[in-house]
């Protein structure tokens, strides 16, 4: 395979494809090093910004603005925009308005709104409010899930269990969430076996997608080739999404990686909106503008309008009174 | 293994709107080579007038604690530059030639070939003298005045200061725009020509792609990167906007995925803290506002 640094080949899907086909191998030795790769023609990009962006940033938004923001972004041709969360407002105050949100949203006919529900009383009060789409979130490292939903794993999944055989009854399509699948604030690297195990279960209770969050950023394409072959054993990859963090500005890297390794759906963040709660002033979500720019570049289709993604970008900044995170808005807005 | 070319000292200063005193400069470079990166750009025998940044450039090579087995070329636009470079102590340098004929124009005042023939000189006289040269072409994904740049052209740039005599030559993302796709073009027709052991990336982060970049050149067989601590350099074209890629975000990027570099990650943080608090300013590099902020 040419000159491809021996520790990059194991990332390559060439490698994998020698291994079941043993007699491509002399054929393949015999090519240039160009490799053409195959990427996804088309990547849904899954908006977080109004739920975990604002989420996690200091600033209370107002109802007013959470519902502009939302409504600018169903403009843009985003097919998916999680709206907000049902859970406690004692836990969440930035969140306490999930109801007027979800109520007051123009919902475009192309786009899909669903809200996070931790537990079925906040799924019922989502249905009631008018959700017509559910996520839950789990996560790959036990300690991370007792400090931050206050139970183990197993626990966690007897309580998703609950919402997502409800949501069945209701033909509600509940999204999985999986945090720390590269890695965690507390326990350090994460086994991709037990990544894989928890994107099972949340797959095989009824999930239609599971994304993988690298919750604090530390992933590199070498993890994260590594974790999505485990997690590609049990679940396919129509299934899966990846949601990559910035902090180490590893970001559009991984996501690289995970289209090579045929994952076709993208979480992201306006305007890279919601900070790392775990370093403190660090970035976090990867934004938007700059996951659009890249796959456009590629000339993968995404349905969405990168300038309307700018504006939305710049009103909630402005709303937020901070500078965007996306090069990609930085960048436009000050060339000559 | 992938070599890292530290370019912050030079194209990372040189566009520092902050003038930096000689005596950084040299700490930063010493800085640099205690970090264990293998080559380090330390100046340009540019005329001052037109970069005042590196009118210290004698005494900065003067100046330099040179670490064995580390190279610190400097730039010579042209043979009076190269002379005094050699004059200075220099044992290695670099020509920067531009795939887009508008960009050279503007940049260096003369057509892409009358560009050529001024280093053809360079080489020829490196070549007598002993010294290695190595190449730059700019706009290679894409320039500031033209717009879009031929892979053709591009190629045929490299291909010119390749047979000149130049051992490596780096295809620079001037202004940032390139993504996975059209880098992938660009390597295929340059790789085309010139043997892919003696070219290298220059990413710029405008776009926040430079990882990307770099990752598809690696998977292209690429095994040299530039960068620039702390993410040093704005870009000229975009006020403002980020240039080069950050140093320490390319290691962090390497030696995650097992590859060797040399580099000690902790020491390169360290240099990269000393320039920002001497130019006042932010580290541009995510890995090291993750790391201080942790």
């Amino acid at each position: 395979m040419g000159n491809i640094p021996t520790t990059v080949k194991h990332c390559l899907s060439y490698e994998q494809l020698i291994q079941d086909y043993p007699w491509l191998g002399s054929r393949l030795q015999e090519e240039k090093c160009t490799l053409t790769r195959e990427y996804p023609e088309y990547v849904k990009i899954i908006e977080v910004g109004p739920r975990d962006g604002l989420q996690n940033e200091k600033e209370m938004v107002p109802t007013r603005v959470k519902i502009q923001l939302i409504n600018m972004l169903s403009e843009t041709g985003l097919p998916v925009i999680e709206a907000t969360s049902f859970v406690s407002s004692k836990w969440v105050p930035q969140m306490a308005d999930h109801t007027e949100v979800l109520q007051a949203i123009h919902r475009s006919s192309h786009a899909r709104y669903p809200v996070l529900t931790p537990n079925m009383h906040g799924f019922q009060d989502a249905v009631a409010a008018g959700a017509t789409e559910v996520a839950v979130f789990g996560s790959a490292s036990e300690t991370f899930s007792r400090k931050n939903i206050n139970c183990s794993i197993d626990d966690s999944m007897l309580r998703f269990e609950e919402v997502i055989c409800t949501a069945k009854q209701q033909q509600i399509p509940v999204r999985g969430y999986v945090s720390c699948a590269l890695g965690c604030p507390y326990e350090g690297p994460i086994e991709p076996t037990k990544v894989a195990e928890v994107v099972k279960r949340l797959y095989e209770l009824g999930c239609y997608e599971v994304s993988l969050g690298d919750t604090i950023g530390v992933g590199t394409p070498g993890s994260m080739a590594k974790m999505l072959r485990y997690v590609m054993k049990e679940v396919p990859s129509s299934a899966l999404a990846v949601h990559c963090h910035d902090t180490y500005g590893q970001a559009l890297a991984n996501i690289l990686t995970a289209l090579q390794m045929g994952i076709c759906a993208v979480d992201s963040s306006v305007a890279g909106l919601g900070g790392c709660p775990y370093a403190q002033g660090a970035s976090g979500n990867v934004s938007t503008e700059d996951v659009l720019y890249m796959l456009h570049g590629m000339g993968i289709k995404t349905g969405v309008d990168l300038s309307k993604v700018i504006e939305a970008g710049d009103f909630i900044c402005k709303a937020l009174n901070r500078k965007t995170n996306s090069k990609v808005a930085q960048a436009r807005s000050k060339s000559s | 293994r992938v070599k890292i070319v530290e370019v912050g000292p030079r194209d990372g200063l040189q566009n520092e709107k902050t003038l930096v005193p000689t005596e950084v400069k040299i700490h930063l470079i010493d800085m640099l080579s205690e970090a264990g990166l293998p080559v380090i750009e330390a100046t340009s025998f540019v005329s001052p007038k037109w970069v005042p940044q590196m009118a210290d450039q004698v005494e900065v090579m003067k100046g330099i604690n040179r670490r064995p087995g580390v190279s610190y070329p400097v730039l010579t636009p042209n043979l009076k530059g190269f002379q005094a470079a050699v004059k200075a102590g220099a044992a290695e340098v670099a020509i920067f030639g531009a795939a887009s004929e508008l960009f050279s124009k503007k940049n260096i005042n003369c057509s892409v070939d009358e560009s050529l023939q001024r280093f053809e000189e360079v080489t020829k006289a490196a070549k007598e003298a002993g010294v290695r040269v190595r190449g730059y072409v700019s706009c290679v994904l894409g320039c500031p005045y033209e717009g879009q740049v031929s892979p053709d052209k591009v190629a045929q740039v490299t291909k010119r200061l390749y047979s000149m005599g130049c051992y490596e030559i780096s295809l620079g993302d001037t202004i940032g725009v390139g993504t996975p796709g059209g880098m992938t073009e660009m390597l295929e027709a340059v790789s085309r020509e010139v043997p892919v052991d003696a070219l290298a990336v220059h990413c710029h982060d405008t776009y926040g792609q430079a990882l990307a970049n770099i990752l598809i050149a690696l998977q292209m067989g690429i095994s040299v990167v530039d960068s620039s601590v702390a993410g040093l350099g704005g870009c000229p074209y975009a006020q403002g906007a980020s240039g080069n890629v950050a140093t320490e975000d390319v290691v962090y990027m390497l030696h995650g995925l097992g590859i060797q570099t040399g580099v000690d990650l902790p020491k390169l943080m360290d240099a990269g803290a000393f320039i920002c608090s001497s130019l006042n300013r932010k580290t541009s590099s995510k890995v090291a506002q993750a790391a201080c902020k942790l």
